[in-house]
């Protein structure tokens, strides 16, 4: 009896890696999926946040993907390992702080030591790339950078668009058959909108900016003046989701504050009262606010005032703030709101 | 008659984390137990009543039990050999 042939395919969630392992089972083959989580991910998990986003269905896309193929899907925690793709990318950036050809070696690389471990005995690796999909990543001159640099070389198969591109070892030994793969390339989506229908699939995910924070430019500004302010190019888990969270002010260098937007961000900013010092309007209704950096006295007054313009306090002749330190020492501060012409454009970050 | 050994109850706590780190810790805890074990998860992100059920279902694991008081969320997962 001939060895069953196994595949581990990458899942983000979106259509096209949803297809490339729909293709691969159709052909026999039995898959798994595997998936990444870098911190960057656009997940559900700013729904948890916002009070406004609430009413959408919450869910992992990667996960309800795999419950559509009926495979199994790993996902993985690589916010660590993460830090060098993005600080230090041999292939330099997107449009934005996007490392997008350095992001898909380290996952094919990634995907390639957890799959082909003895115990593990996957055959090859299936994405969803399709040449000129992606400005950055997915052109016919980096595909085979990444089959190269991930170390996968001729085990990597991409069957949306396996004809544009030699054959792979899965197809030269027969386990998949290159006539039934596709010659997908550009952006025109038709394709696989005709593709995923054929297959009855009638519900996929479609993220504006992609699956990833750093592709978005708002967020890259954020992340940027976090590197700048600091003087080193470093982050920690917390540093990249709070840039997720609030509103932004950064009136010097040295402390900017994190101004809750609803009632969800604000609880979500709560679990970071032990770690900054932590601003709430006493006398009137109003967000939470927490002070980033090395806040002098004068500074600690200064946010007060921003954040009185923030609460329903903003028209009053004063606002009572009580201020935390993180060791719980509180102090109340009677201020008065800041004009809004008093808080430059600059200030927003 | 002897009655049926009691299963294994492990806890997880993912309280704080949003996920998908909640599912991750699930994941990566239920590696290492028996099918039969329990695991309760604490958590208290919403998504974890989501994602959680759904990781269980592509693996071929039982949820047997969801609480949720305020914030606070546990599911119980019963660990089956896959």
């Amino acid at each position: 009896m001939a060895e069953q042939i196994k595949a581990v395919a990458l899942i983000s969630g979106g259509l096209d890696s949803m297809l490339a392992a729909k293709v691969v089972m159709q052909q026999g083959v039995y898959v798994e999926g595997i998936n990444f989580y870098t911190g960057f991910c656009v997940e559900g998990h700013t729904h948890a946040i916002r009070a406004k986003d609430r009413a959408k269905p919450k869910r992992n896309n990667a996960l309800w993907v795999a419950e559509q193929l009926g495979i199994k899907l790993h996902i993985i925690d690589v916010i660590d390992e993460y830090k060098d793709v993005l600080l230090n990318p041999k292939h330099g950036y997107g449009k934005h702080l996007n490392p997008c050809l350095d992001c898909k070696i380290f996952m094919v690389k990634k995907t390639l030591a957890w799959g082909f471990m003895e115990e593990r005995g996957f055959d090859f690796i299936v994405t969803g790339e399709v040449i000129g999909q992606r400005p950055k990543s997915q052109r016919k001159e980096t595909m085979p950078v990444i089959a190269r640099e991930s170390g996968a070389d001729d085990r990597l198969l991409r069957p949306l668009c396996a004809k544009n591109l030699p054959p792979t070892l899965p197809e030269r030994e027969g386990w998949v058959q290159r006539e039934a793969l596709f010659d997908f390339h550009g952006r025109n989506r038709k394709p696989q909108i005709e593709l995923a229908q054929s297959f009855g699939f009638t519900d996929w995910a479609q993220p504006a900016g992609g699956c990833c924070f750093l592709t978005d430019e708002h967020y890259a500004q954020k992340l940027s003046d976090l590197w700048r302010t600091r003087g080193s190019r470093d982050y920690e888990l917390d540093d990249i989701m709070l840039l997720k969270v609030g509103r932004h002010i950064r009136p010097a260098p040295h402390f900017k504050l994190i101004v809750g937007r609803e009632e969800g961000e604000n609880q979500y900013l709560e679990g970071y009262r032990k770690q900054f010092v932590a601003l709430r309007p006493l006398s009137h209704k109003g967000p939470l606010c927490l002070i980033d950096g090395t806040p002098s006295a004068a500074d600690i007054e200064l946010a007060a005032r921003v954040l009185a313009r923030y609460s329903q306090g903003r028209s009053a002749d004063h606002v009572t703030i009580v201020a935390e330190e993180p060791n719980g020492v509180a102090r109340d501060l009677e201020v008065v709101p800041l004009p809004p012409m008093e808080i430059p454009t600059a200030w927003h970050v | 008659m002897s009655s049926p050994p009691t299963p294994i109850l492990e806890t997880l706590d993912a309280r704080g984390l949003l996920c998908p780190l909640p599912v991750i810790r699930t994941q990566d805890t239920i590696t290492n137990l028996a099918p039969g074990t329990l695991l309760d998860v604490l958590a208290t992100d919403p998504g974890t009543l989501h994602d959680i059920p759904a990781w269980c279902r592509v693996h071929g694991h039982e949820v047997v039990e969801t609480e949720r008081e305020g914030r606070d969320i546990r599911i119980r997962v019963k660990v089956v050999a896959t």
